[in-house]
């Protein structure tokens, strides 16, 4: 997605909650089951011939920054699956090109002054903007200073980076590093740890990490069992049992199953098999 | 130009937990009422159901349950010589928006304040005399004493469904209750929460260590409970989505799961969503108030005429309205005369987390599931020699280990990285916090007013906010923060981080919604805004609900002694309406 002049935002629905997690979860967690109209009723008010457009935000350089930065906040290792894995960038993208992104809820008028840290947040940037100009001046600088752009470098030089980004060491320009870093960081954590419906926390990497089975209704019986373990499967808003395969390419765009990438959705769709986590299998069809 | 409606007896501006109960009982007197919200209608069905509600990226980290900023904000300073800018994301604060307002989405902490709270002046100078308060400290008593309000504080907590255990019946101390409280007339209506692993360890470490903890009083139901309006509400099944997120088991007490399925029935009851009201309208004598100005989602504008108009909304919004409206003195700091905007209070918090040798599964848990420590809470100990006044509670709330939030780690563990990894692997699941939750008490340099820079969407001023922690407060969180830790200590544990408050306030980080003050109550309407009843001192048929009533900001969550308040206001407005009259002369 070609979007580099207009720096605020991705495009996105017309109804300010489209991207919403309940109708996203119609869309993708239980995608197979859902009859076309129920699929299309979500965004746009039920016309059968609109096409459905996802949000998009990153474009390819500043997603392959955003792949690095994330692979050294939370790495895979010997624990488990890191951010990259966990679909965080997905999740990132698509927060970005949303409400979210947009600061769609926030008091956005001037004049705009830095204020005292106890006043908060003063930019009078959106998030996504930030991430934007912030990716722009984080390779510009390691370009300058280390020969190459953030994503090419060695993860040693990477963590110095970000550790500096983190301590206030690298000017870019109106945005107080830390500022970028910390929504880096806190998005990467989000991304890992929120209900896999939003895209990241793939396959519950992230719940799978700390024992966090999911949002589950009922405990009374349990709560009382001290120190005892809780070995329940893991559940999603999705669903218990949400697909983990990927959809293959369509003539219509490309699509990937309930991990939830999806560039476009089509008035109708194919899909190839899909497995589910437990080894269920369904056929490919169509919706 | 505005639409004229036809007149009501009873305007309310808001649709939470103080209009619902003025609506519930003034309707039941036979008054026609109407509540205006600007936020939208919402349900147990389907908006709290558990297909969505229980997503924490979506309502507590993108805050979606609450009010945005971009339609109602205020701008804040620490000091009243700073610039003051407006708070462009929400943080220290949560005000709602929506039917229910904050009744949605709070824990159901629910408490009484000590009868000594309602008399803080007059009985600090009487125990410590006149000198131990500072001449800056502001506070006041309340003008209401907890004997008149204990009726009331019943009146909510049978509304609710409470649970809890008692510990003061009559004046005769029960075991297993809180000692330090005031006499109640009976027990509570439902018995405590069950304990989970962490409240049940806290318990143990603290009596170890000489405290009293008792089970925290809960708006979240223990057993099945058919409450005193007929309304039925499930069992809580300890989901650990009580905070920050509607209730789908219709077992946290809010307005739609204790009241709203009997006053919506009510002919002579109604209430428009999407409402924002901008202005309090006056008489020419400006004595009388005649209704309000209200706009809908489309920026249509009417004018509702009513009889009586009453202030239902968050805390700052109340004062907020009434500074554009022009009632009321505004205060002066300068002058310390005035009163609109006057005592602007918060709460004090600090926290000790506690990684433990015993497995907690903190997922399991509930808004108001807690094992709590009184002792140094209000006057319930000696202050002599301690530096300050006042106190708060020490509590440890299993509220959900919802995972994005609750990230409770051992000190000196990375913020990122491999190392980070390692810790919530290891640690979420033994790890939990204490909460020191402290009053804050009023000061000449704390207000509200207008910000004469920023304006919202109708072109009115902002609310200015200039706030600061004195040294009392800090001085009383160093106190709470360190017993806390002689608890945490008393744990068997694999690390402590204790986690004091520090330096200035900041409107960034979580603390509190229990925002106090502005249009305090009191004696005096050199002092107060409005008399003992709630009533406007200067335009009788005006009242104020909720804590910016409140002179300074005891030591407990706020909801209890807000319905409490509510209630006692609502018997006075009967006999107001009967006999319209100031309730106390001037």
């Amino acid at each position: 997605m070609e979007q580099r002049e207009d720096i605020g935002l991705g495009r996105a629905c017309t109804t300010e909650r489209c991207d919403s997690p309940s109708r996203r979860t119609f869309l993708l967690g239980s995608a197979a089951f859902i009859s076309s109209s129920l699929l299309l009723g979500g965004c746009g008010g039920g016309d059968s011939t609109r096409t459905v457009v996802a949000p998009r935000f990153l474009d390819g350089d500043e997603r392959r920054f955003v792949r690095a930065a994330i692979d050294r906040l939370i790495p895979a290792d010997a624990l488990g699956a890191g951010a990259v894995q966990a679909g965080v960038d997905d999740f990132i993208d698509a927060q970005l090109a949303g409400p979210f992104g947009q600061a769609a809820g926030i008091y956005m008028r001037g004049p705009f002054h830095l204020g005292a840290k106890e006043q908060g947040y003063q930019l009078p940037f959106t998030p996504a903007q930030v991430y934007r100009l912030g990716i722009q001046r984080v390779d510009e600088h390691c370009r300058k200073t280390l020969g190459n752009v953030f994503a090419q470098l060695k993860a040693d030089q990477q963590d110095k980076v970000l550790h500096e980004l983190e301590d206030g060491k690298i000017d870019l320009g109106e945005i107080p590093s830390p500022n970028f870093f910390n929504l880096l960081l806190q998005n990467t954590k989000e991304g890992f740890l929120a209900d896999p419906i939003y895209g990241g926390n793939r396959d519950f990497a992230g719940w799978k990490l700390i024992g966090y089975p999911g949002p589950r209704y009922n405990y009374t019986d349990d709560i009382e069992k001290f120190g005892q373990p809780y070995d329940a499967p893991f559940v999603s808003l999705g669903g218990e049992h949400p697909v983990t395969c990927r959809l293959s390419d369509s003539p219509t765009g490309r699509f990937r199953g309930p991990g939830c990438e999806y560039a476009q959705m089509p008035a109708k769709m194919h899909y190839d098999a899909l497995t589910t986590t437990t080894g269920k299998v369904w056929p490919a069809g169509n919706l | 130009m505005a639409r004229k409606l036809p007149e009501v007896d009873v305007v309310l501006v808001g649709f939470g937990w103080t209009a619902s109960i003025i609506a519930q009982e003034l309707t039941e007197a036979g008054a026609n009422v109407l509540a205006l919200e600007r936020g939208e209608w919402r349900d147990t069905v389907p908006d709290f159901s558990v297909t969505h509600i229980q997503d924490e990226l979506r309502y507590a980290v993108r805050k979606e349950i609450f009010e945005q900023t971009r339609r109602q904000t205020m701008t804040f300073r620490n000091k009243p010589d700073q610039l003051a800018l407006p708070m462009r994301e929400l943080g220290s604060f949560l005000p709602a928006s929506g039917v229910g307002g904050a009744g949605v989405h709070w824990n159901g902490q629910n408490w009484r304040f000590l009868p000594t709270d309602f008399m803080l002046r007059t009985h600090n100078e009487q125990r410590y005399g006149r000198k131990a308060i500072p001449d800056d400290m502001t506070i006041q008593d309340w003008g209401v004493n907890y004997e008149q309000l204990e009726p009331y504080y019943d009146k909510f907590e049978y509304l609710c469904g409470i649970s809890g255990k008692a510990g003061n019946i009559g004046g005769r101390i029960q075991a297993g209750g809180n000692p330090f409280e005031g006499p109640r007339r009976r027990e509570y209506p439902l018995p405590p929460l069950k304990r989970c692993a962490a409240t049940e360890l806290f318990d143990k470490a603290a009596r170890e260590v000489g405290f009293h903890p008792f089970p925290a009083p809960a708006a979240n139901t223990s057993k099945p409970y058919l409450n005193t309006l007929g309304v039925q509400m499930g069992q809580c099944t300890y989901c650990g989505y009580c905070e920050w997120f509607g209730c789908a088991n219709y077992s946290k007490a809010s307005p739609q799961s204790t009241i709203l399925p009997v006053l919506l029935k009510k002919d002579n009851f109604s209430f428009r969503t999407h409402s924002s009201v901008t202005r309090i309208l006056t008489d020419s004598t400006g004595k009388r108030a005649t209704g309000v100005v209200y706009v809908d989602q489309n920026d249509r504008e009417y004018i509702q005429p009513a009889q009586m108009v009453v202030l239902c909304a968050f805390a700052h919004h109340n004062v907020h309205l009434l500074l554009v409206s022009k009632i009321g003195t505004p205060y002066d700091p300068q002058t310390g005369t005035g009163v609109v905007g006057r005592n602007y209070a918060y709460q004090v918090s600090s926290s000790v987390n506690v990684t433990c040798k015993e497995r907690l599964n903190p997922f399991m848990g509930a808004g108001a599931l807690g094992q709590v420590v009184d002792d140094f809470n209000g006057d319930n100990f000696d202050h002599t020699g301690k530096g300050f006044l006042g106190g708060g509670y020490i509590a440890l709330w299993n509220t959900g280990g919802r995972p994005i939030l609750q990230e409770y780690l051992p000190k000196g563990t990375p913020k990122w990285g491999a190392g980070w990894k390692k810790a919530l692997h290891e640690d979420y699941l033994y790890s939990t916090h204490m909460q020191g939750h402290g009053g804050v008490m009023s000061y000449r340099d704390n207000y509200l007013d207008l910000d004469p820079t920023y304006t919202d969407n109708y072109g009115n001023p902002l609310l200015r906010l200039t706030f600061d922690f004195h040294h009392n407060e800090n001085a009383m969180s160093k106190f709470l923060t360190d017993r806390a830790t002689e608890i945490a200590k008393a744990i068997p544990n694999r690390g402590i981080n204790s986690k004091p408050r520090k330096g200035d306030y900041s409107i960034v980080p979580y603390q509190t919604t229990h925002n106090t003050g502005g249009a305090a109550m009191g004696n005096d309407p050199r002092t107060s805004f409005v008399n003992p009843f709630l009533q406007s001192w200067d335009v009788p048929n005006l009242w104020v609900m909720g804590s910016s009533v409140f002179p300074q900001n005891p030591g407990y969550n706020p909801t209890g002694t807000v319905g409490a308040l509510a209630f006692w206001a609502a018997d006075a407005m009967k006999r107001y309406i009967r006999n319209p009259q100031p309730l106390v002369q001037t």
